[in-house]
């Protein structure tokens, strides 16, 4: 029997995606934005739009596959795909969806996207607004927990806690998405650099761990990449970037109700880790370029525990700028500045990021990688995380 | 139950939605006294509520009262509101409390007393009721003190 996997038999031949822009502030819907990022990544791959036969997202996208297909005149829908969870956390899941359906022939060329007009639609970072909370809310919502960032936050002071990490380290990783961002010209944050006083200076969202600027943007605009098989990559335009590994989940009750998780202190990918290096054939110390999802700060540093790529113990050494920076860094860090000063759709961003990476045309361009992992939002269920690479790796 | 006891957030928050599977709960703050899933097939308490038991899959979830006691697991001190009604308020500590008594479940809330003080982890907290008798229907939140 051959081996189950979708290590190499993948490819991500397009990417597009539209103008990033401050939430409320696109000139287009939601759904034209969308519209936008499908046929960049057509266009990118030079595959006609028509030829799409699928879509895969995730975080409850707006813009459906079926209207989707409509629109743009799509010869045949076969595949139509949205990955359960909130946030960013099922990016990564969303390729592996549209890869799983290439590579088992139920679809020949499947788009996965995301596009966010929050102007259009409500903010993520303000509690919904209704009388009654309902469900886990109803032992939430009146005690004030409401947001993301507070969803969240008792994860990271329990982990920062329990192991020494101080906010610096943090800081750091902030530092590095809003240096990346002075120097690509689609980022939101481009033209505004952040440094240490300003960090510094910056408003408590929530304490002991989330200042300002440890925490994401809202933004409007549209990502999209298309996924075909690795054999007809090689005959399009780019260089292919193949599908290594890829895994989503959480492990044991990392959604149970009213922040009960068992291993609370968490990202949750423990188990999606161990899936992804055994898919992959890789390890941490194999990763040329890192793409983690900040949501917050603090889910960055959660989740690269959680893949190895740093210990708790080192944390505090490692995650300083210099390490984390395309140019200098031991482990080079959201190279295009990431959901904190690119552009926050949702990670997908950070999927086009690493293949530009990978095909070498990044505007913080890493010296010859082979390798690129995307880490999908981490600290929401399921989550979902990524592994990318050349030819050279197969 | 008394009506004076003042409240930790201001009003205008959400309320909880008294619902079927968390009744015994909610009908048990009322009264003063922490109630919660207690599984008749294992024995084992569980929270938040659920339709089965996460260990034995039994429907038969009964529920017990107990013990108002705990330390804190984990905290957080918000600045930024998220809710018109926080608008101007200022921050406000969140507890997640671990209940020692109760096989270790985990509940949210607030932290009474000066929304500046010192947290830390591990502290010994006790169950304060607040009743909101003026809401329609009328509920009570539990809040969280520190022992001591």
């Amino acid at each position: 029997m051959s081996e189950r996997t979708l290590r190499g038999k993948v490819a991500i031949a397009g990417i597009g995606e539209t103008t990033y822009y401050k939430h409320g502030k696109s000139p287009d819907a939601e759904f034209k934005l969308a519209l936008q990022a499908v046929l960049a990544a057509c266009r990118d791959a030079g595959i006609d739009p028509r030829e799409v036969d699928g879509f895969a997202s995730y975080g409850n996208d707006r813009s459906d596959a079926p209207r989707l297909a409509a629109a743009l005149g799509i010869r045949e829908l076969r595949f139509s795909n949205m990955h359960w969870g909130g946030g960013g956390g099922g990016v990564a899941a969303a390729v592996a969806n549209a890869g799983a359906a290439v590579h088992s022939s139920m679809a020949n060329c499947v788009i996965a996207f995301r596009s966010l007009a929050q102007g259009q639609f409500a903010r993520y970072g303000r509690g919904a607004q209704q009388a009654a909370a309902a469900g886990d809310d109803a032992f939430l919502a009146p005690y004030g927990l409401m947001s993301p960032a507070q969803r969240f936050a008792m994860k990271i002071t329990r982990f920062m806690t329990e192991h020494g990490i101080r906010h610096e380290a943090l800081r750091a990783i902030a530092l590095t998405s809003y240096h990346h961002a002075q120097t690509n010209p689609r980022a939101v944050m481009n033209g505004r650099p952040l440094d240490v006083e300003k960090y510094e200076a910056s408003r408590w969202i929530i304490e002991p761990f989330h200042r300002l600027f440890d925490c994401c943007m809202e933004n409007d605009g549209a990502g999209a990449v298309l996924v075909v098989p690795a054999e007809r990559a090689k005959d399009l335009p780019h260089k292919p970037t193949y599908l290594l590994g890829a895994a989503q989940g959480g492990h044991h009750r990392s959604a149970a109700p009213v922040h009960n998780a068992p291993d609370y202190a968490s990202a949750h990918f423990p188990t999606v880790a161990r899936n992804l290096w055994a898919m992959s054939k890789l390890g941490p110390k194999d990763v040329d370029v890192l793409q983690a999802y900040e949501n917050f700060t603090g889910g960055v540093l959660l989740g690269m525990v959680e893949h190895g790529m740093v210990s708790a113990e080192e944390a505090n050494d490692f995650l300083v700028p210099e390490n984390l920076r395309f140019d200098t860094g031991k482990l080079p860090l959201n190279t295009s500045g990431g959901n904190l000063a690119e552009c926050y759709m949702h990670g997908l961003e950070m999927v086009n990021e690493a293949v530009r990476q990978l095909r070498g045309d990044a505007c913080n361009q890493v010296k010859d990688p082979q390798v690129a992992m995307v880490i999908g939002g981490p600290m929401v269920t399921p989550v979902s995380s990524l592994i990318l690479g050349t030819e050279a790796t197969l | 139950m008394s009506a004076n006891i003042s409240h930790v957030l201001p009003p205008g928050l959400p309320a909880p939605a008294q619902e079927p599977v968390a009744l015994p709960y909610w009908e048990g703050t009322r009264a003063g006294r922490l109630v919660i899933q207690k599984c008749r097939g294992c024995g084992k308490h569980q929270w938040g509520p659920e339709w089965v038991c996460h260990r034995c899959h039994s429907f038969d979830l009964g529920w017990a009262e107990v013990a108002p006691r705990g330390r804190i697991y984990s905290w957080q001190r918000p600045h930024h509101p998220v809710h018109p009604a926080l608008n101007g308020h200022g921050p406000y500590i969140i507890v997640l409390v671990e209940l020692p008594g109760a096989d270790n479940v985990r509940m949210v809330g607030n932290l009474i007393g000066d929304p500046l003080q010192e947290v830390r982890i591990g502290a010994e907290v006790e169950a304060v009721f607040e009743p909101h008798d003026e809401a329609t229907p009328p509920y009570t939140l539990v809040q969280w003190r520190v022992v001591g």
